[in-house]
């Protein structure tokens, strides 16, 4: 058992230059029987950075990392999108993750999906997500659902959560996602990819999401049967997803809110385009 | 009248970017899909002057008309 204050004088006394070093982090979290996530957020709190974050700081502060930390977001799909969000909102700092999808690994996944490999064929994508994330950064808490989004189970689980990302592969279950985070009052960050193109765009809460993405569209499978996915797409994609989420969390910079950015990396053309309302 | 079409992605293939074309007074947006050989299945959004219309949206003089492919991909 320990105090709190006695771990913050333990993080201030080890920290140098501002920044505590990992070793020291584990050490700490050894020492007061804590977990890295609580001696991450002490550290944050007294203005110390836990030094695997150093080439954020001209980017993010320390106190918008703490504002990272204590953030909840969930990714509704562990595919190739969601694979990549993952990874980036695990190194950027997200304090928790909801990671949520029904599906295992698949050989067909292996060209794109980086929480794929050989030996996690047949293994549910959110246990490979706990285990990727584990790997790359233990303070981050990583909640999988393993089981199929719904607009009936949707708003409970997106109810911890200050935001969503759409890492999904078929319509029906988007529009389930998106009057979900309508109903619990959250944004939601909208990605799809096919072939050398994608999309993305910001749905807050107000928006009728059923006038932004698909507007006429009548259900069905669209492009991606048509043009498949190679690797490079998602990684794209998601990227721009997690640079919209970071910047909804810290409240900066201009959301793809009321307009989308089209995707051709075929023509090399990124295109934002107002997309209003009707 | 003249309708600025601005296709995106997957849409541009064989066919344009954006091109301004001719079209009878009252054309809707469902027959400038067809013209354009554009199956009904693969389109996903339009939008009339930035704001999203529908399929049976008609269409004036001097509209700007984008074309949407319906990707669902993740």
């Amino acid at each position: 058992m320990c105090s709190m204050g006695e771990l913050s004088n333990y993080i201030r006394d080890l920290a140098e230059g501002g920044l505590l070093a990992w070793p020291l982090q584990i050490a700490a979290s050894e020492r007061f029987g804590v977990s890295v996530a609580d001696v991450e957020r002490v550290a944050l709190e007294q203005g110390i950075l836990p030094a695997r974050y150093q080439r954020n700081r001209n980017t993010v502060s320390v106190s918008q990392q703490l504002i990272l930390h204590r953030s909840t977001v969930a990714v509704i799909g562990c595919g190739g999108l969601g694979g990549n969000v993952i990874e980036a909102l695990a190194r950027l700092g997200i304090g928790s993750l909801l990671v949520i999808d029904q599906d295992v690994f698949e050989e067909h996944n292996l060209n794109r999906q980086i929480l794929s490999s050989p030996a996690t064929l047949g293994r549910p994508k959110v246990e490979e997500a706990v285990r990727h994330v584990g790997r790359i950064n233990p303070a981050v808490n990583v909640i999988p659902y393993h089981l199929a989004f719904s607009s009936s189970n949707g708003p409970g689980l997106l109810a911890s959560c200050d935001l969503a990302i759409d890492a999904l592969d078929d319509i029906s279950t988007r529009l389930a996602l998106a009057e979900s985070c309508a109903e619990v009052g959250i944004p939601l960050i909208h990605g799809a990819i096919a072939g050398w193109y994608g999309q993305v765009t910001t749905i807050l809460p107000g928006d009728d999401p059923l006038n932004t993405v698909f507007n006429v569209h009548g259900g069905g499978k669209g492009l991606e049967l048509q043009l498949g996915n190679p690797s490079f797409t998602p990684v794209v994609v998601a990227g721009l997803q997690v640079a919209e989420a970071c910047k909804l969390l810290l409240n900066v910079g201009a959301p793809l809110h009321g307009r989308a950015l089209l995707v051709d990396l075929l023509g090399m053309d990124f295109d934002a385009i107002a997309w209003g309302e009707r | 009248m003249k309708i600025t079409i601005k296709l995106v992605g997957a849409f541009r293939v064989g066919r344009f970017k954006e091109e301004v074309r001719e079209y009878p007074p009252s054309t809707c947006v469902r027959e400038v899909v067809e013209d354009l050989r554009i199956s009904n299945f693969l389109l996903g959004s339009v939008l009339i002057n930035d704001v999203h219309a529908g399929g049976d949206s008609m269409l004036h003089d001097g509209d700007r008309l984008c074309l949407l492919p319906f990707m669902d991909g993740g």
